[in-house]
């Protein structure tokens, strides 16, 4: 079982043992998750590349259900006997520590669903260091040729490539490779005591080529303007306002406020406003939303989930009615909900949990323009930054370009904007949704682990939304 | 090459791994290397309304090599895979990788490398187990639950034991190495009244060992502020004279710790530069210190990432800014000796370990009266922030945050129902006009109730 070589057919029986095992022991349901991982993460500064990381991990988790509890173990030692260790361990957790059973109701592997044979150059085709590096520096070089007042220019990239090998005592034998980059550029400007900070990143999935397809100098003009703009910015007054936010990465609104909400994790720990409230109206009726894994390209597609299940289009809202929930398998059996191709983690590290993918509000009928005049007083965000969600389904998150809209025209720009509220008071005033929905590559952040996602939305407008600033 | 694995679980296989990366360098001309490693062992349960919902264990290993070549630039890998074909992989892949190297910015070893290390008593405890880590969290989410009728769940919650080792080599023969224990609990809280929204808050706890926990402080603390909060109600938004508990201030200067970092102000994104040394950036009687070795810190380490003693340094006395935080690097780039507060990498990261904040001996504040406990006039007590991954701009010196806490009138307190508290680091370093004399231990850092005045609150009244 060399670990130079892919994850392959020759798995089969050394994992059918484990799982056996496993099953005579009394367990319900076991499965284990092979991992391996070559990522690169380079950054240049200036007009130089200042740090170049490459690194490899490969590990295994175990997980095991006995009525409806599990056990979860995770190591870096994937030899037979190391597993069997875990195995062990993880059975052990649960009381399983008498093997005397004997008997197996296990049928074996089904043939290996090898949804990586295809990507196995995947590696070979990214660029490479070389290329990578310039690819860096042409983008530090348009930062210096378009921007103001310059203190810092920055551009990082990010490669994270991960072969995986899937096996439970539901049959499942899957194979997959996965490969995700990302790359922006950040300027920070300063002028005396005014000081900007802003950045862009795109990313996608399972496209080798994709970097070499990005235009430094589009990004960085971009990024310049913003910086320009916002350099002199006042800040933010607060209070409640309403508040049209820019599509793309305006999605993070959604995918806070509400998205996580609809994860069977938050089910399972009674943390969601939404548990009772299948197809009843939860948002305004102009809101449709969408969690899905099959986008070509994007940062959050999969082909296959990390517990060997396609992943499902979900359609979490319908005008404005809760309509599913986003499943794995330790939320279909604690909450009854069908798994859908969600169950997700950072690494073999952490056990698979329900998880967001690409996640958006769909398009509505108004042009930006309308939702812009439509406000009186308001602010606009052209472009977020993170947020979280708490426990008691309260949602924060910056505003990193922001302006205010006065007399239904955007006029000054402003700083310092967090927008802060509940998602079961703020959805319903979500009430018009533009014509231009886009994505944006993001990271989220949750039990188990972080990992790739999509936010996205068209330009929408909240009624009322409160302003934290100044 | 066969496959020898080094044993994971205690890094006791050190000589065979020094052994091994010996040969391997030397096989690829590879002259100059160091090299972190840490393992672990970590057990931990969660529950859920008397049933265990979660257990998981892990055993960790992760490497960090760095090689010199024959130019002198620096590569770098971090592999989790010690066998002998994984070491290879991270020598040859450190070796390309240092054809990239930054030739304006080489790090070297330590000069402190070969001192002593300082004597740190942290006796490893042994672990109580999977089965006893169990049996104790289902009782205090018990306990914790039967405290009042609106506390229905206990949505987070965990207990977990680790053990963990780390070691630094470089080709010098430089070895240092330490093992540590730590046992941890969370319990947060959900509470609901009819009506009314649900509230929650929590509390954590850290230890050497499961048995040293103070696990009935956890759950009274945790069942004092949710109780307390719910009695809440809406706050005017408006400018408020504040009080931030210990833990609420370590947060906020923990997120500004670009202040005191010599990479940052290197690299042009601290709100510092180098002329900042020996001005007055806060209120004279505000003084911090980084001490790495303070008995509450429990995971203290006696060494950085480059193998440099850790210690107590002085980073604002007097309000005055007195040292930043170094790695090898960065103090050669300064002209003074390590500080103890590298990581490894081939652009070496600089981070704080342990902030203690305190009144500077022999200077008043602006207004000794004031006290948390005692105070009858209005206002605002920020116990906790939040989201601060989003709402702190560390470049620029803003933040706008979410937070939990009271305002105070009267002598009465009521919850906030959901605000934010907005300001710049630099102004509240100089706005702040108390800083009362009990100092705490908490699980981030040591530090007294710090009272600032005029603070931007953001609420939904």
């Amino acid at each position: 079982m060399s670990l130079d070589e892919s994850f392959s057919p020759s798995w089969k029986e050394t994992l059918e043992h484990l799982l056996s095992y496993g099953k005579s022991s009394g367990a319900d349901f076991v499965e284990i998750f092979l991992e391996k991982t070559d990522c690169q993460n380079l950054l240049a500064e200036q007009d130089h590349i200042t740090s170049v990381n490459p690194s490899f991990t490969r590990g295994a988790g175990i997980r095991v259900f006995l009525n409806n509890r599990d056990g979860f173990v995770s190591t870096n030692d994937v030899s037979e006997n190391g597993l069997m260790l875990a195995l062990n361990q993880a059975l052990g957790m649960l009381g399983l520590t008498n093997n005397s059973l004997k008997i197996t109701n296990f049928d074996g592997l089904e043939l290996l669903r090898d949804y990586g044979d295809n990507k196995n150059q995947w590696l070979d085709m990214c660029p490479n260091l070389k290329e990578t590096c310039n690819i860096l520096l042409a983008g530090t070089n348009a930062l210096n040729k378009y921007g103001q007042h310059i203190q810092v220019r920055r551009a990082s990239y990010s490669r994270s490539w991960q072969e995986v090998l899937i096996a439970s005592t539901d049959r499942t034998f899957v194979r997959d490779i996965r490969l995700h980059q990302s790359i922006g550029l950040n300027l920070l400007s300063a002028d005396k005591e005014h000081r900007t900070s802003i950045g862009r990143r795109i990313g996608s999935s399972d496209l080798p080529n994709d970097i070499r397809e990005w235009i430094p100098d589009d990004c960085a003009q971009d990024v310049c303007e913003s910086a320009s703009k916002m350099l002199y910015a006042d800040y933010v007054e607060a209070g409640q306002m309403p508040a049209v936010l820019a599509n793309k990465f305006g999605g993070v609104i959604f995918h806070e406020a509400c998205g996580h909400l609809l994860e069977t994790t938050q089910i399972e720990r009674g943390t969601t406003p939404f548990s009772n409230k299948l197809n009843q109206l939860i948002a305004n009726e102009a809101i449709t939303a969408v969690d899905e894994g099959t986008s070509r390209g994007a940062f959050g597609s999969l082909s296959v989930d990390d517990e060997g299940l396609e992943p499902k289009k979900v359609i979490l809202i319908e005008n404005g009615v809760l309509k599913q929930f986003i499943s794995d398998r330790a939320g279909e059996m604690r909450t009854g909900h069908p798994r859908t191709g969600s169950g997700r983690r950072q690494s073999h590290s952490f056990a698979a949990a329900s998880r967001m993918r690409n996640t958006y509000i769909k398009s509505g009928n108004y042009s930006p323009n309308e939702l812009i005049s439509s406000v009186d007083y308001g602010l606009y965000c052209k472009s977020m930054g993170g947020g979280s969600v708490g426990p008691t389904g309260q949602f924060n998150f910056s505003v990193e370009e922001g302006y205010l809209i006065e007399d239904g025209k955007i006029t000054k720009p402003v700083k310092g904007a967090t927008l802060i509220g509940e998602a079961k008071d703020v959805m319903p005033r979500i009430s018009m949704c533009g014509n231009d929905l886009d994505l944006a590559a993001g990271f989220c952040g949750s039990v188990s682990g972080n990992i790739n996602v999509t936010v996205g939305q068209p330009h929408i407008k909240v009624d009322s939304i409160t302003i934290g600033g100044r | 090459m066969s496959t020898k694995i080094v044993n994971s679980q205690t890094l006791k296989g050190l000589d065979h791994l020094a052994s091994v990366i010996q040969i391997l360098t030397d096989k690829l001309g590879v002259k100059k290397w160091d090299l972190g490693a840490s393992s672990s062992n970590d057990i931990s349960v969660q529950v859920d309304k008397g049933n265990a919902k979660q257990l998981k264990a892990s055993q960790k290993t992760q490497i960090t090599l760095r090689v010199w070549n024959s130019d002198g630039l620096v590569g770098i890998t971090s592999t989790s895979d010690i066998s002998d074909e994984g070491l290879y992989r991270a020598v040859s892949g450190a070796q390309n990788a240092s054809e990239f190297g930054n030739p304006n910015d080489i790090p070297e070893f330590s000069c402190r490398a070969n001192e002593p290390l300082p004597l740190i008593e942290r006796p490893v405890k042994e672990p109580h187990g999977i089965n006893k880590l169990l049996e104790l969290l289902k009782k205090a989410e018990s306990n914790l639950i039967n405290q009042h009728k609106a506390i229905k769940t206990v949505p987070y919650n965990g207990l977990s034991e680790s053990s963990y080792n780390r070691l630094y080599l470089n080709s010098n023969g430089i070895n240092r190495y330490l093992t540590r224990s730590q046992s941890s609990i969370y319990l947060y809280a959900r509470a609901e009244e009819l009506n009314r929204k649900p509230r929650s808050s929590g509390s954590v706890r850290l230890a050497l060992g499961t048995g040293q926990l103070d696990i009935d402080g956890c759950i009274n603390e945790a069942a004092h502020k949710t109780i307390k909060h719910l009695n809440y109600k809406p706050i005017d938004t408006g400018k408020y004279l504040v009080c931030f508990t210990p833990e609420a201030f370590l947060e906020l200067i923990s997120a500004f710790s670009n202040l005191f970092n010599a990479r940052s102000v290197i690299d042009g994104v601290s709100l510092s530069t180098k002329d900042s040394l020996g001005k007055q950036i806060a209120v004279p009687f505000l003084s911090i210190n980084d001490n790495a070795l303070h008995p509450a810190n429990i995971s203290a380490s006696s060494f950085d990432g480059e193998g440099t003693p850790t210690s107590n340094l002085s980073l604002i006395d007097g309000g005055i800014l007195k040292n930043f935080l170094h790695s090898e690097a960065t103090a050669r780039h300064f002209g003074v000796l390590p500080t103890g507060h590298a990581g490894m990498g081939s652009k070496v990261s600089v981070g704080p370990d342990w902030f203690v904040i305190s009144k500077t001996m022999g200077i008043n504040s602006i207004d000794n009266s004031l006290n948390h406990k005692k105070y009858s006039q209005k206002f605002v007590l920020i116990e906790g922030l939040n989201a601060l991954h989003a709402g702190v701009k560390s470049t620029q010196g803003s933040f706008s945050l979410p937070f939990d806490g009271w305002l105070i009138e009267k002598g009465e307190a009521i919850s906030i129902e959901a605000a934010t508290v907005a300001g710049d680091i630099k102004q509240v370093l100089k706005r702040i006009v108390q800083i009362e004399d009990e100092i705490v231990d908490t699980h981030i850092g040591v530090s007294p109730h710090i009272w600032v005045e005029e603070l931007s609150i953001t609420g939904e009244a």
